[in-house]
């Protein structure tokens, strides 16, 4: 069986990884020159359906808790197990009990205790949430890897395009193309996030820190040598343009707000993106026209992308065993 | 007796913002919970209109309920035209909330700027719901300045803390008898609402108090119910309170068993 993935973002990767797994010859082909060209790249890594649940639907966790584990399985070493800290400023400690109360699978720390955890915010923080079983990955590492070793399992990547050689036959085609499929998709509508990736040598952190913020989640992600991604925002447009000044200004605000010492940070990047989201933000596999349609990550393409992998691949391979199934029927019966 | 707001007649007397839904599915159930007949929606939050948005207007469109745009985010009076104007663009509609936000942490309204914006936008032809504290003279510019409907905050945005003037709002309500006031900002829980409700504001305005529920839905229920309960009891009379005790049954007559 031939499947084409269209899009090699987190989702194609992932439903590529799942076909190819189970032994269908896979052709990825990608508008960009690369992998990680749309939403991907930009992606926090936070593999957190607890935390996410404070303000998504309960499936967040049941899709979600096996993800950590889908990728350092796929990508041995890619996953650090570290958990999430959520901290507020002693003013919203209040919005750190609401945070609380919508979720689970955290404890409350003291200030003695996030010290133990994160020694560079020792006495600036005096309450928070500790989400032990959480993990995180740098997604532009685990999007280059997963493409190399897929190359190794014998999948085929065509970059720079969005349609397949004319006289190539497939037996299914897997639509992952984010945003881009909005014209197929039409409950599907764009979600703009903006991100900075800053360094400094002054600050170390082992985990993920969550800042309470009135509007959106913002945190803070180690990616080592000294350098973080700060995200991300959440805003009702299709606007992919470069980051605003009062988007960046909150962005920073909040870093500093975590540590002063990032007032000294260089800022290396500011990137935007859009994330396709359904109207609960929650993923679905849709099959329309002939086409399979994986799609609506929103905030969540880590997270969910390995068990929505797993649906589509389910979906794909079972539909042709009951093809095949039937067609042997068929054939049975002419014979008989 | 139904509410009536730039001759257009109120189904509800609850207001719903659209802002800090988990998700728009979660919204559009809250909505149809809450039984409002208008939303307001910041245009300067969500994008910069226009198609970028569309999207989400289109499943704002989608509610069936009447759309009070607002300026929520604008600092100045500069800021706070255009964006009514634009928003005029994007929903076709003349009716605007106007918010000049004075104070960045706080998010206490400017009430001079409020004042000029309103009259601006008055002479343009808007409808204009001002978002206001409850300072009895700023109410009367703004009635000056062509507003037939007043928003005064029970305490500041978001802060849940429900009404914390209350001898304010009794003032406010004596002397604005004759004009809609909605109370826009700080109710925290449905017993706020009903309580500033049974003080005779004509209705309530909400969104954080709903959005960030834990169960966004039940809770706009919820609040409708304490909107309806108190306006009823505003209707009904409610009694003021005493300084002694006073039995409920006459005491004249009452048969003697000592």
């Amino acid at each position: 069986m031939h499947v084409l993935v269209k899009g090699a973002g987190v989702a194609g990767l992932a439903v590529a990884h799942e076909l190819a797994a189970r032994g269908a010859h896979v052709t990825v082909i990608e508008k960009s020159a690369s992998v990680g060209g749309g939403a991907s790249w930009l992606a926090g890594g936070m593999l957190a359906p607890w935390c996410e649940r404070e303000s998504a639907e309960a499936d967040v966790i049941r899709l979600g808790h096996d993800a950590a584990r889908w990728w350092e399985e796929a990508l041995p070493g890619t996953v650090t197990f570290n958990g999430t800290l959520v901290l507020a400023p002693p003013r919203d400690t209040a919005e750190l009990r609401r945070f609380a109360s919508r979720t689970e699978g955290y404890r409350w720390l003291n200030g003695e205790e996030i010290a133990a955890l994160e020694p560079d915010l020792a006495g600036r923080f005096h309450t928070g949430l500790f989400f032990d079983p959480e993990a995180h990955l740098d997604p532009r590492k685990a999007l280059t890897r997963l493409q190399a070793k897929l190359e190794a399992m014998g999948v085929r990547f065509l970059f720079d395009r969005t349609e397949a050689l004319g006289n190539e036959r497939f037996d299914r085609i897997v639509d992952c193309t984010g945003f881009a499929a909005a014209s197929a998709l039409p409950d599907l509508r764009g979600v703009r996030g903006e991100m900075l990736y800053l360094e400094t040598r002054e600050v170390t952190l082992s985990r993920p820190v969550r800042l309470i913020h009135p509007r959106f989640p913002l945190y803070i992600v180690p990616r080592g040598g000294g350098r973080f991604m700060v995200g991300a925002t959440m805003i009702e447009s299709t606007d992919s343009g470069p980051v605003t000044a009062r988007s960046m200004m909150e962005l920073l605000n909040a870093s500093y707000a975590l540590h002063p010492a990032f007032g000294e940070a260089r800022i290396l990047e500011a990137g935007a993106g859009v994330r396709p989201a359904f109207p609960d933000n929650m993923p679905k596999v849709a099959e329309k026209g002939g086409t399979i349609f994986v799609n609506g990550f929103y905030r969540h393409g880590f997270l969910l992308a390995p068990a929505l992998a797993r649906q589509a691949a389910g979906v794909i391979l079972t539909d042709i065993s009951r093809e095949t199934q039937s067609d042997e029927a068929h054939r049975q019966r002419a014979s008989a | 007796m139904a509410l009536a707001v730039y001759g257009t007649g109120l189904s509800s007397r609850l207001m719903l913002g659209t802002a800090q839904y988990p998700s728009p599915a979660v919204l559009a159930e809250a909505v149809k919970a809450s039984g409002a007949g208008i939303v307001t929606v910041s245009l300067r939050r969500e994008g910069a209109g226009g198609e970028s948005g569309g999207r989400f207007w289109a499943l704002i469109r989608e509610l069936g309920v009447r759309v009070l745009p607002n300026t929520a985010g604008c600092h100045s009076v500069k800021e706070a035209v255009t964006t009514a104007r634009m928003a005029r663009e994007v929903f076709r509609t003349d009716w605007i909330k106007l918010e000049v936000i004075g104070h960045h942490d706080t998010l206490q309204p400017d009430v001079f700027g409020l004042v000029e914006a309103a009259r601006l936008l008055a002479a343009e032809g808007f409808s204009v719901f001002p978002y206001t504290t409850d300072d009895l003279v700023v109410g009367e510019r703004l009635l000056e300045a062509g507003c037939q409907v007043l928003m005064p905050w029970c305490a500041p945005i978001g802060s849940a803390k429900g009404p914390v003037n209350i001898d304010g709002l009794k003032a406010y309500r004596a002397h604005f008898a004759d004009i809609p006031l909605i109370i826009d900002a700080g109710l925290g829980r449905p017993s706020h609402a009903a309580a500033v409700m049974e003080l005779g504001f004509d209705g309530v305005l909400l969104n954080t108090a709903v959005a960030k529920a834990g169960d966004p839905v039940r809770m706009a229920e919820a609040f409708a119910q304490a909107v309806e309960a108190g306006r009823l009891a505003f209707e009904a009379g409610p009694l003021e309170p005493r300084d002694m005790a006073v039995p409920s049954t006459p005491l004249i007559g009452r048969a003697v068993f000592s």
